[in-house]
């Protein structure tokens, strides 16, 4: 029988194979930020052990860097601590380290691509959840926990449990204004936060290949936040294009063996999937959460829902309870819900093609009165390319802040945070209760329709803004 | 890794589905360089409310912990596990956990037992009218008990023989270094490499 993307990919890691015991499966690529690492180089140096091989190992720092005033000491003591403690520990094991400042610094799953480090083929693994982003060029890419990245460190290997396999195939043409944020959001609403427990889905199909590396990564991101231990997709011709040129992607001899090698990573006509789910793209449209968990979501033209109209009493008393802290009410329409900040970033939509669609639509518009709006490049190298392109000066023309780059307000680890009772329409990943900052509210959108809600100050698509506003430049 | 066999204690009933990791522990909280010092922070939201369960006063000392549908999503912070284990807990029951939540768990000797949706809300309904109830959940005979509850549940094998004896997962590995070193001497030259050596 055929085997799956994902089980080629397994395959190919296993060190060592035996019955009742989990593989043993060798880690090609693992990265690490300041948060989930300490505990495990502490782990390391209390037994005496170093790290295997530092040659496929690369730390940056994301989660807790400020974006202002990068140049004086960081305000928190506790942050800097922890900063401190990833450059004494890269130092003292010869781990190589991107520290806030340096051009090669942003978010751990944005450096990686870009770098050219993840490929087709290799397993990744970082201590951050978010690891699935990887998955877009046909990696199998886990987020693990700090125990996990010590034992990484340790033996560059990982004895990992048994996975199932899920299609996830998209068929047809997105619409108009529809993302991949878009699709990826109305996947988790579908199969729900559990509905991809235990699986690693592959997404496939015609709306998937079409999707431009940043978009498929988009998608990949988020295949946590629907429960599944990975996302992938196989690699094509744009994957590499993508890849080729890049600082580490193989060269001369190396880049025919690595492409031949690449294209042979397609689940075979005959492998069958454990699960299948199938979408047809031209039923989509705009998508937002309105709740407190990343499943709690429906297009930006619906009502927010009735509690009541849930079968399931777990899942009524979540809506209830996700209603109420979120200040809405049953059936009040998504498109009249006000914000008082919007957010773009993060490792799901801080990419350049991210940066240029929100700029595309504020340009010649201004940020409603009362509005914050931030803009986080995911990575000092997305931040240089903007500023390239005049995009940092679009956003300013319009209001918004344009900040240096890391995780900022996706979690609120640095000072980038919602105060309680403020609302969001945010491009990160997760509304989860104070996800943003103690008492804040989070609708998860895409960057389109977040520059769209900065400018109405309500949630809105770019369609909403055809007839407010006169000033619209052509081919907006 | 402390090893678990067996353990009797009272239960805490937390009844809401998807508890994500930043509800177990919010994020400012990770910023600490250590594995300990997390219980003020375990469901620090939530605890700020007196009605909330962990802090009425019969359930305190409580060591096992009976949560809803879907425990543990989100991030793949293992502080969160941390942060159970700081506060006392033992064992946390759930008819279902995230992943990365539950290897977490099992690295750390912190006991995650799935069982069926309706023993949960049992168990649940027990402790609610009798907050001194005890709730064994024993890894040798594979079971949870309590009053008119008795329950086997699974676990792999592997994955259970290690919480028994206690097992340091690293070392188990390092055990297996000539195939380590098999594999790495066959890795194609195309793969990336973060740095010269």
């Amino acid at each position: 029988m055929g085997r799956t993307l994902a089980e080629k990919v397994w395959d190919d890691h296993v060190v060592r194979r035996a019955e009742g015991e989990p593989d043993l499966l060798f880690i090609d690529l693992h990265l690490l930020h300041e948060v989930t690492s300490p505990q495990a180089f502490d782990g390391l140096r209390k037994a005496g052990r170093g790290v295997r091989r530092t040659d496929l190992t690369i730390a940056t720092e994301d989660h807790n860097t400020p974006t202002l005033d990068i140049d004086k000491p960081i305000a928190d003591p506790v942050s800097r601590t922890q900063l401190e403690t990833l450059r004494k520990n890269c130092a003292e094991f010869g781990v190589r380290l991107h520290p806030l400042g340096d051009v090669e610094q942003g978010v751990v799953h944005v450096v990686g691509p870009q770098l050219g480090l993840t490929q087709p083929g290799t397993t990744v693994v970082c201590g951050d959840s978010h690891t699935s982003t990887h998955g877009a060029f046909g990696a199998l890419a886990f987020g693990i926990g700090t125990s996990q990245v010590e034992h990484v460190l340790a033996t560059q290997t990982l004895p990992m449990a048994p996975f199932k396999t899920m299609a996830i195939t998209v068929e047809g043409e997105l619409p108009e204004g529809v993302t991949a944020k878009d699709l990826i959001l109305a996947i988790i609403a579908k199969i729900g936060t559990g509905g991809g427990q235990g699986y690693v889905i592959e997404y496939r199909g015609s709306a998937i290949e079409k999707l431009s590396m940043e978009a498929r990564m988009t998608i990949c991101n988020m295949s946590i936040e629907a429960g599944a231990r990975a996302g992938m997709i196989a690699p094509d011709r744009t994957t590499f294009d993508y890849l080729q040129g890049r600082d580490h992607a193989p060269r001369d001899g190396d880049w025919d063996a690595a492409v031949a090698y690449w294209q042979t990573l397609r689940t075979d006509d005959d492998a069958v999937f454990d699960a299948e789910v199938v979408i047809d793209a031209a039923t989509l449209s705009p998508f937002v959460t309105w709740g407190t968990n990343p499943g709690q979501g429906a297009p930006l033209s619906a009502n927010v829902p009735d509690p009541a109209s849930y079968e399931d009493p777990s899942e009524r008393f979540a809506a209830e309870k996700a209603l109420e802290y979120m200040g809405l009410t049953a059936g009040q329409p998504l498109r009249e819900i006000s914000v008082d900040t919007v957010f773009v970033g993060s490792c799901t939509n801080g990419r350049i093609e991210d940066l240029r669609s929100a700029a595309a639509i504020l340009e010649g518009r201004s940020v409603a009165e009362g509005v914050r709006m931030l803009i986080v490049p995911g990575s000092v190298r997305v931040s240089l390319e903007a500023v390239a392109e005049g995009l940092d000066k679009v956003f300013t023309a319009a209001g918004a802040e344009w900040r240096h780059a890391g995780c900022s307000m996706c979690l609120g680890m640095n000072p980038d945070q919602l105060a309680p009772g403020e609302r969001s329409a945010s491009t990160s990943n997760r509304n989860f209760e104070g996800r943003q900052g103690k008492g804040g509210r989070t609708h998860l959108v895409s960057p389109q329709v977040a520059a769209a809600t900065a400018v109405l100050g309500h949630l809105a698509s770019p369609a909403d803004l055809s007839d407010v506003d006169v000033a619209t430049p052509a081919g907006v | 890794m402390e090893a678990f066999t067996t353990h009797t204690g009272r239960a805490v009933p937390l009844r809401r589905s998807n508890v994500d990791t930043d509800q177990i522990i919010p994020a400012h909280w990770l910023k600490k360089v250590t594995r300990d010092g997390f219980e003020d922070g375990l469901f620090e939201a939530w605890r700020k409310d007196p009605e909330f369960v962990l802090n009425q006063e019969a359930h305190k000392g409580a060591t096992v912990l009976v949560a809803g549908p879907d425990f543990g999503t989100g991030s793949s912070r293992e502080h969160a596990v941390w942060a159970l284990q700081n506060y006392g807990f033992k064992a946390v029951i759930s008819s279902r956990f995230a992943d990365i939540f539950r290897g977490n768990s099992l690295k750390n000797g912190l006991l995650t037992v799935v069982l069926p949706q309706e023993t949960v809300d049992r168990l649940q309904k027990l402790v609610e009218s009798d907050p001194t109830a005890e709730v064994t959940v024993d890894l040798v005979a594979r079971e949870v008990r309590a009053e008119g509850v008795t329950a086997g549940f699974e676990l792999d094998e592997n994955a259970r023989w290690r919480l028994l004896e206690g097992l340091d997962d690293i070392s188990l590995t390092l055990r297996e270094e000539s195939a380590i070193a098999a594999y790495e001497a066959n890795r194609p030259s195309f793969k990336p490499r973060t740095i010269e050596v």
